[in-house]
């Protein structure tokens, strides 16, 4: 491997790997916010316990999305020097504003909520978790805003072989990150349902099995109390069965959210990343057709391979034009366009390394491409499909005693990080051989595109990146496996885990509340604040 | 002279000291976890002084980066590619010590914590050695080309400033931390902070006094001069202050050290923001690395709304977590979790 795949590499790796924190963190924020909203309303204890619950698992989660961010941050000057060199004038700007109106705010606030339970009035306490929330919204719009100029370049002029920008409205009201900010939010409250729904289906179905919840001859649940484990009550059974509920209502919601919002995602890209579309559908020749599967050698890069074995016709038109009828250009006729418009070969410069003056290879993988975006759409889908059937199956007020139901919900919980991992992916792979896309529009700007290879940084070595790459990889492996610990052990826990305070006040009038190790003598009123942070 | 470069030279000069300055204290008591405190409540008294303001100190160093980006997009490039190998140790220092910090209490096993103690000093210290070493070379110059990239390997940023920037802001910021824990905790350990801090502010400034005095040599003016000397009377005002047991002075007055002295450093070196020690006229300058004025502009009136808004929230911050930090203040580990966890396991499996 060279310089530039290993940095492809690592710009892949690292990014996924962020990607698998944000969600959650922008999905559960929302949720947990919204639910304490309600606890500052009603006063209701079972969501005081929800919003220390989960709110605990965001916790958890948040950090390892501050860690990560900051390799992203600091990649492009390290590994992509020369891409940072063309495209600074217009990209560093809403880099500098996310972290100036966006990672300021989170922090600040998120850090504000986190100690503040007790120095804070209640309504102030909540007010700093929703604008923490709203602040890492921002975070997302301003970085796809930069994401979004990468596949759609707007707003700039070329000077000195460099963009310029000339027009910041149009840079960030770029339409190509108006309708990919909704549909990454959406996606991120999908991973946020499918969390809550794994997780509280989990907790029922333990009550369940322990005999603390049984169903009565109504078909109707009887909720009990277990006197074994602090904060295991009749409200505890109100917790789970809500969490359940908003979360299967949340990944409906955002299921139906992304679908709409990729709908027009997938028009634009017909306009402005052509190549992307034909290749999302290994579509090979013109034609209105959505494939739903083509078999033959897709990594093969060869059209003359591949087979559509079940082909829905109009499909294809609709997505990208919304008829049933336009032909859709597939890669054969794309190929020579690209190559009239951009060259057949790399330029004789420096800057490619030893790849000067090779032929460009216009088609992105097809298979990353193809099963990428089928993926996407078939991971979010099931999750949705699973969420209503899981509504059906708990109308009675609890879960089926199945032990294969409950793991299949658990495991359902990896199915929107699937989702949003594979939507990431085939973006930007499907951008490829292009770092930034050329916008083919007519009266779109000349010249404004820069090919991945020429975008790594040159006076970095193999061997550097290599080290990074490896060093890299193995700090995120050993963390995710103690990220997931945590989350299990705490989601084991159950609600006292996040709230020790359960376990010191006997919860109901048996008054057998196990007092933990922590000490018979009874918590201090400052002990659950700090048992909260650290 | 252009006005908006210069505007945002003196901008990210701002950010810089913002960082340091406020992670200043929060590195330093990240390693003042392990020299310092003595027991697992210190260490939780420590925590506990920074935990509900580091992750916002640290997002002046992404901002400080960012608008380097923005602002100056081929000083970005050449100083963080050319310095490839330390940055990877910052990163992966600063991922340790960001993930020790939230994950610490949450398992409460003594090797646990342990672990994580050790993340915590082990990160610091390399977080501030290498955000030194990288400042330090920024105004000392790095052997770049004419495309601005690095010449000569891996290790070719290798040199003694780059030590002694290092040096310079791991000193600055154990300082730092003992004035700001003399400040924000009480009993014990309030006590032995300020000893530390006095016995220990003459040693631990030497290296930054080195520094700006060695960048004065090197391209001082009339007013940095001005500016290093009177850092120095702020250093000594601020030991002095701390004898005497004025600990918010004495804080402030080490800031004032820290705005001076950077002031001294940045200004000594403009225009120039990278040299490059090959040629002179390889140097990066506020003119030929900066942004168009059009997005030097608008990321002016940005900024103009933006960090003033900043500074008063992350200031209300401060000031709503005034109250000093005691061990009386800690409770006992939240021991509970484990033995309910465990509970929880065995109940009826
Ligand atoms: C759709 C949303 C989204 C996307 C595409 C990205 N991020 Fe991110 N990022 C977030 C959404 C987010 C967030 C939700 O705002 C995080 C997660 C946890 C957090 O603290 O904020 C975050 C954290 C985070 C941080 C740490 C902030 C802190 O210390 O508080 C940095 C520096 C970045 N990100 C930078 C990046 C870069 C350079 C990306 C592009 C490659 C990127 N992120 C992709
Ligand atoms: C968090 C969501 C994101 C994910 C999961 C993601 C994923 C990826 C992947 C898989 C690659 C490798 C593609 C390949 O090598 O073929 C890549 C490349 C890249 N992406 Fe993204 N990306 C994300 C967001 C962004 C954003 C927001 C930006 C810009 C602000 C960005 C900029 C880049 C750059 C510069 C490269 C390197 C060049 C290349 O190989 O294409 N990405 N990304
Ligand atoms: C019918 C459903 C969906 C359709 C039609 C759809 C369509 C699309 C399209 C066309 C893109 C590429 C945009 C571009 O490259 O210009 C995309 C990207 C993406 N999708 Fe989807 N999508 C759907 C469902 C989902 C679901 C359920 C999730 C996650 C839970 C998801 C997450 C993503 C992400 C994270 C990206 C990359 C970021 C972006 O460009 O917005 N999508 N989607």
């Amino acid at each position: 491997m060279d310089a530039l795949e290993i940095a492809r590499w690592q710009f892949g790796i690292t990014t996924v790997y962020h990607f698998m924190m944000v969600p959650l963190t922008i999905g559960l924020g929302l949720v947990v916010a919204i639910i304490q909203t309600v606890w500052h309303r009603t006063g209701k204890p079972e969501y005081l316990r929800m919003t220390k619950f989960w709110g605990k698992l965001f916790l958890i989660n948040f950090i390892m999305g501050v860690a990560t961010g900051i390799v992203q941050e600091f990649q492009f000057g390290m590994a992509w020097s020369e891409y940072s060199r063309f495209v600074g004038d217009v990209f560093g700007a809403p880099l500098a504003l996310e972290a100036l109106l966006a990672f300021f705010v989170e922090s600040t606030f998120l850090g504000l909520w986190i100690f503040g339970w007790k120095q804070l009035k209640p309504a102030i306490h909540l007010a700093c978790l929703w604008v923490a929330v709203i602040g890492s919204m921002f975070s997302a719009y301003f970085i796809i805003v930069a994401n979004s100029w990468m596949q759609h370049p707007v707003g700039v002029e070329m000077v000195d072989g460099r963009p310029v920008m000339t027009d910041a409205w149009a840079v960030f009201t770029n339409n190509t990150a108006l309708v990919a900010v909704p549909h990454t939010l959406f996606g991120a409250l999908a991973v946020a349902g499918g969390f809550l729904l794994g997780i509280a289906w989990y907790h029922l179905w333990r009550r369940r099995r322990d005999g603390v919840d049984t169903v009565g001859a109504d078909g109707k649940v009887i909720p009990g109390e277990s006197a074994a484990i602090p904060g295991r009550d009749r409200a505890d059974h109100t917790v789970w069965i809500r969490s359940l509920r908003i979360g299967a209502v949340v990944a409906m919601i955002s299921f139906a959210g992304t679908a709409l919002t990729g709908d027009l995602q997938g028009k634009l890209m017909f306009e402005q990343q052509p190549m992307k579309m034909a290749a999302a559908e290994a579509a090979c020749h013109d034609g209105t057709g959505f494939s739903v599967l083509s078999i033959g050698n897709l990594g093969s890069q060869d059209c003359d391979d591949i087979v559509a074995l079940i082909e829905v016709p109009g499909i294809l038109s609709y997505l990208a034009k919304g008829d049933f009828t336009t032909e859709v250009k597939g890669v054969n006729t794309l190929l020579p366009e690209y190559q009239a418009n951009y060259g057949t070969h790399l330029p004789d410069n420096p800057i490619y390394g030893e790849r000067a003056g090779q032929e460009i290879d216009y088609l992105p993988v097809m298979e990353v491409t193809y099963w990428g975006f089928r993926m996407m759409i078939g991971f979010g889908g099931l999750a949705a499909l699973a969420a209503l059937v899981a509504l059906w199956l708990t109308r009675s007020g609890t879960v089926p005693s199945s032990p294969w139901l409950m793991r299949l919900a658990v495991l359902g919980i990896m199915a929107p990080f699937g989702a949003n991992a594979a939507g990431w992916i085939f973006t930007e792979m499907g951008r490829q051989p292009f770092v930034v896309a050329p916008n083919p529009d007519p009266n779109g700007i000349d010249q404004v595109f820069m090919f991945t290879a020429a975008a790594v940084s040159p006076g970095v070595s193999a061997g550097e990146l290599l080290a990074s790459l490896i060093t890299l990889t193995a700090v995120y492996a050993v963390l995710l496996v103690v990220e997931v610990k945590l989350l299990v052990k705490y989601v084991r826990g159950g609600v006292v885990s996040a709230m020790p305070e359960l376990a010191h006040i006997p919860a109901d009038e048996n008054e057998d509340a196990t007092p933990g190790p922590g000490g018979p003598g009874g918590a201090k009123p400052a002990d659950d604040v700090l048992a909260f942070a650290y | 002279m252009e006005l908006l470069p210069t505007i945002w030279f003196i901008a990210i000069a701002v950010l810089w000291t913002g960082y340091l300055f406020l992670e200043g204290f929060d590195l330093g008591v990240g390693m003042l976890m392990k020299a310092f405190a003595r027991n697992n409540t210190e260490r939780r008294v420590l925590l506990n002084t920074i935990g509900p303001v580091w992750d916002g100190n640290e997002v002046w160093l992404l901002t400080a980066g960012g608008a380097t980006f923005a602002a100056f997009p081929l000083w970005y490039a050449s100083l963080f590619s050319a310095l490839y190998l330390p940055l990877l140790v910052v990163l992966v220092a600063l991922i340790f010590r960001a993930v020790a910090f939230e994950y610490r209490g949450k398992v409460d096993t003594d090797r646990w914590r342990a672990r994580w103690d050790w993340a915590i000093a082990l990160g610091s210290f390399f977080a501030a050695f290498g955000v030194g070493a990288a400042l330090a070379l920024t105004t000392t110059g790095l052997p770049l080309n004419a495309n601005g990239d690095r010449e000569g390997g891996p290790f070719a940023w290798f040199s003694g400033y780059a030590v002694l920037g290092g040096l310079a802001v791991v000193g600055f910021s154990l300082v730092h931390a003992l004035a700001f824990l003399a400040l924000k905790t009480d009993g014990e350990v309030r006590h032995r902070a300020r000893q530390w801090f006095v016995r220990l502010l003459p040693v631990l400034l030497l290296p930054i006094a080195a520094w700006a005095l060695s960048i004065q040599f090197l391209d001082g003016k009339p007013w940095t001069w001005a500016a290093v000397l009177l850092a120095v009377a702020a250093a000594a005002a601020a030991w002095l202050l701390a004898r005497s047991g004025a600990e918010g002075k004495a804080f402030l007055a080490l800031g004032v050290f820290l705005v001076l002295g950077t002031a001294s450093i940045f200004g000594a070196v403009f225009p120039v923001v990278l040299p490059s020690t090959l040629d002179g006229a390889f140097d990066l300058t506020i003119s030929n690395a900066s942004s168009s004025d059009y997005t030097l502009g608008l990321m002016s009136i940005v900024a103009a709304f933006g960090l003033p808004l900043v500074i008063a929230y992350q200031a209300w911050t401060y000031w709503v977590f005034r109250r000093r930090v005691s061990a009386a203040s800690i409770p006992e580990a939240h021991s509970f979790l484990p033995a309910v966890a465990a509970r929880a396991f065995t109940t009826k499996g």
